[in-house]
């Protein structure tokens, strides 16, 4: 028998779509929170029997509410400023990685992933013990407190995957977009401005969305380090009510659902996003 | 060896460049016991993570609604909430439930200890997202594929185990990678526990030697060893795996 | 269930079937008998493909009776398993299993679902694959294979099942016309060693050549039917010849 050694015309295996499926939607069920909520409760109503001198769990987190919501807001603050700084370093890093210039490419590339690989709290502490308390600009002393390092310290991992973001973007693009850009005579720096960046500022936002989601979350870990947000507040309401232990399961559980409300409809909204854009594409 | 301990202790006299767990042995041992339980932990963790995977992706395949509900569920508030706040929830909440037993010295400690509730905490959370890594890998293997082995007359499970699997896993190897490194990193939050992981290691050596730079530096460069290691790992398995002719 | 020789082997009996609103099948009747061949052909869309995957169980019907040697197979409490030991399936797309070798692909069907031993299992995909024509080829991966040489591996995947009767689902309509050949000469040779054969198809020279009779299907109803004789000599009804003259 005749033997043809080509490929044969029908894929194997599909191509590989990082997409989620319709069994999780893109509809916001908030209702998933209702396991958290009925924790809440449900523990600080085991706990209750027993001992009515004291005030409840849930009336006890009631009284506290307001300060951890506040303690929240700051986390949300700093997640705000880390992202802002993150970004801003991470995309010159990240245009570094695509010059021509070899040295500024291995650098750029060294440094990105050097802070990739680091632990998130690492870096903090790297940050933190590491970065004066205070500095001098141009004679001018500018204090340095806590939370400002713990940002700087949380902005450093996000530089490093918002460079790596941009580049997988740019690499994501079809050769072609670069080829038709050099037969019409642009510059490299014209096609990577004009035409490649704006191209991939699309395939860039859900990843960076995620980020976020996820550098949000990780402004806990300034916790450790002494800054006062929503878990050192915690930690301290925790104390202030005389280390009860039936008030552990509430306290911690209703952190968790701030969190999950906030982060929540932003992962939603990122899998949204992520499937118009690839549909586009 | 000694002569090689001793130029660390020759390095800081001239530079002060201060690396104790060089040149001292308890220091040293403290470290290499840090490491050990980091490796420990990753270990441990990436195992049960992708096993969690695997079964949360069989039954997000099931035909029952409340199954597939409450992976969802599980999948939805792991991935949404602070991996620290939900090891402290297992340590602090959950561990108080725990029984105590006798323990050698006559007092009573909880029957799961910190690193126990570490393992636990970490592997449901990067579980979490190994479900949706390997519920794309199934997804990817062509709907016909599945029909031909049910026209032979594989069971249900049998073509997970055989077919969707093992196809799933070529897959998703590099998705399933960025997320083991994660988990890596993801340990050190052990040390809010107080396992007696690297950086805990590492924090009781510069509290002691004030030398924190020094230690900082070190801590840098093991974890982008231990990960680099890791990355390694994986792309030989990944190639090991490669199916000839199928090429991407 | 007993069932004996003079009984048709296939009785499929005024079947219905739908997808949501979509009617496809509106009624089919046809009988087959042991060792039999049988073409159905037709225009796409007339439900030729639906039919023979309702055989085996891969869609279910919503009215009528198809009877696999006596047993019903749209009886819920069917064992689908059961019945897919007895009715073979290849498929258009051949879907063979790209991480396994051609041998593998063979053997492990009866391996895992009939349980045989493993080396009896692995001498008979042996001589399957000598049948077809590939023996050189048993270590190859899919990936490796052209087209043809994938589907007369799927063909020998199916016989190792040693089923009663095959279903063939326009299993040449993926390929190029030289390499469509081998494969007809495959299902000819299976055909002349008493093989029963249901086959959806396209090539009307082997369906004259080797069919014992031949259904012609449009709008969910068999047209006409007749032995390959009367069929391509004198149709009868508008719709056939209409179909006839644009094939041939």
């Amino acid at each position: 028998m005749k033997c043809h050694p080509y490929k044969t015309d029908l894929p194997v295996m599909l191509p590989y779509k990082p997409i989620e499926t319709e069994n999780f939607g893109s509809t916001i069920k908030l209702w998933y929170a209702v396991p958290i909520v009925a924790l809440i409760l449900g523990t600080s109503a085991i706990a209750q029997s027993g001992s009515d001198i004291r005030l409840g769990a849930v009336q006890t987190l009631m009284r506290w509410m307001p300060l951890l919501l506040q303690g929240f807001i700051f986390n949300v603050l700093i997640s705000v400023m880390a992202m802002a700084i993150g970004t801003g370093l991470g995309a010159a890093l990240g245009i570094g990685q695509l010059s021509l210039n070899r040295l500024v490419r291995s650098s750029s590339w060294l440094l990105t992933q050097f802070f990739r690989n680091a632990p998130w709290l690492v870096l903090l502490f790297f940050a933190m013990f590491l970065l004066p308390f205070e500095v001098n600009i141009f004679g001018i002393i500018v204090p340095l407190p806590d939370w400002v390092k713990a940002t700087i310290g949380l902005a450093l991992p996000v530089m490093a995957n918002v460079s790596e973001i941009i580049r997988g973007a740019v690499l994501s693009l079809p050769s072609g977009q670069w080829e038709a850009a050099e037969s019409l005579a642009y510059s490299r720096r014209q096609t990577l401005w004009l035409i490649i960046l704006p191209q991939c500022l699309k395939r860039m936002l859900p990843p960076w969305m995620n980020l976020y989601a996820i550098l949000t979350m990780a402004t806990v870990l300034a916790s450790i380090v002494g800054v006062s947000e929503v878990m050192t507040l915690t930690g301290e309401a925790l104390a202030a009510e005389g280390g009860r232990p039936d008030l552990l399961a509430p306290f911690y559980a209703f952190v968790l659902l701030i969190f999950f409300v906030y982060c929540y409809p932003i992962a939603r909204l990122t899998v949204r996003l992520e499937r118009k854009f690839s549909v586009i594409n | 060896m000694e002569t090689f301990y001793e130029w660390f202790l020759v390095l800081y006299e001239d530079t002060g460049i201060n690396l104790p767990f060089m040149y001292d042995d308890y220091d040293r041992g403290r470290i290499l016991n840090g490491l050990w339980a980091t490796i420990k932990l990753s270990a441990i963790c990436v195992l049960f993570s992708v096993i969690i995977g695997m079964v949360g992706a069989w039954l997000q395949g099931s035909p029952w609604k409340v199954t597939r509900r409450v992976v969802n569920v599980y999948i939805q508030l792991f991935r949404n909430t602070p991996p620290l706040v939900q090891l402290y929830f297992f340590y602090f909440a959950v561990g108080i439930l725990i029984p105590r037993v006798e323990n050698d010295w006559g007092g009573t400690s909880p029957l799961i200890d910190s690193f126990g509730w570490a393992v636990i905490s970490l592997s449901f959370f990067a579980g979490a997202f190994n479900v949706e890594i390997f519920r794309s890998g199934i997804e990817a293997v062509p709907k016909s594929t599945i029909e031909a082995a049910k026209a032979l007359g594989f069971s249900r499970l049998q073509i997970y185990k055989d077919i969707t699997l093992p196809l799933a896993l070529r897959v998703v190897i590099p998705s399933l990678n960025n997320n083991l490194v994660n988990l890596v990193k993801t340990t050190t939050l052990a040390y809010a526990i107080a396992v007696p992981e690297l950086l805990y290691e590492s924090n009781q050596i510069w509290s002691d030697n004030v030398n924190v730079t020094e230690m900082m530096l070190f801590l840098l460069i093991a974890y982008f060893v231990l990960v680099g290691i890791l990355v390694w790992a994986m792309n030989s398995w990944d190639r090991s795996l490669k199916i000839p002719g199928f090429g991407q | 269930m007993s069932w004996n020789d003079t009984e048709p082997m296939v009785s499929i009996r005024d079947v219905y079937k739908s997808f949501g609103t979509l009617e496809v099948l509106k009624g089919i009747s046809l009988d087959v008998m042991k060792g039999e061949v049988i073409c159905i052909i037709g225009p796409s869309g007339s439900g030729k493909s639906t039919l023979i995957r309702c055989i085996n169980g891969l869609n279910d019907i919503q009215a009528g009776s198809i009877l696999v040697e006596g047993q019903e197979v749209n009886d819920p409490e069917l064992d689908k398993l059961e019945l897919r030991k007895k009715v073979g399936m290849v498929f258009q797309q051949y879907n063979l299993f790209p991480h396994k070798t051609a041998l593998e692909n063979v053997m492990m069907a009866p391996i895992r679902v009939l349980k045989h031993d493993k080396e009896i299992a692995k001498k008979a995909a042996i001589e399957l694959l000598c049948k077809v024509g590939l023996e050189d080829k048993e270590k190859a991966y899919p990936g490796e294979m052209s087209g043809g040489q994938q589907q007369r591996v799927a063909i020998a995947r199916s016989l190792a099942m040693n089923p009663d009767v095959i279903l063939f689902d326009e299993v040449t309509a993926a390929l190029d016309p030289e390499t469509v050949n081998e494969v007809l000469l495959t299902i000819k040779r299976l055909a002349e060693d008493g093989m029963t054969c249901i086959l959806v198809t396209h090539e009307m020279g082997f369906a004259r050549e080797v069919a014992d009779h031949i259904y012609f299907t449009d709008g969910g109803l068999i047209v006409e039917h007749g032995n390959p004789k009367n069929f391509f000599e004198n149709a009868k009804d508008p719709r056939t010849k209409e179909f006839l003259s644009q094939i041939l």
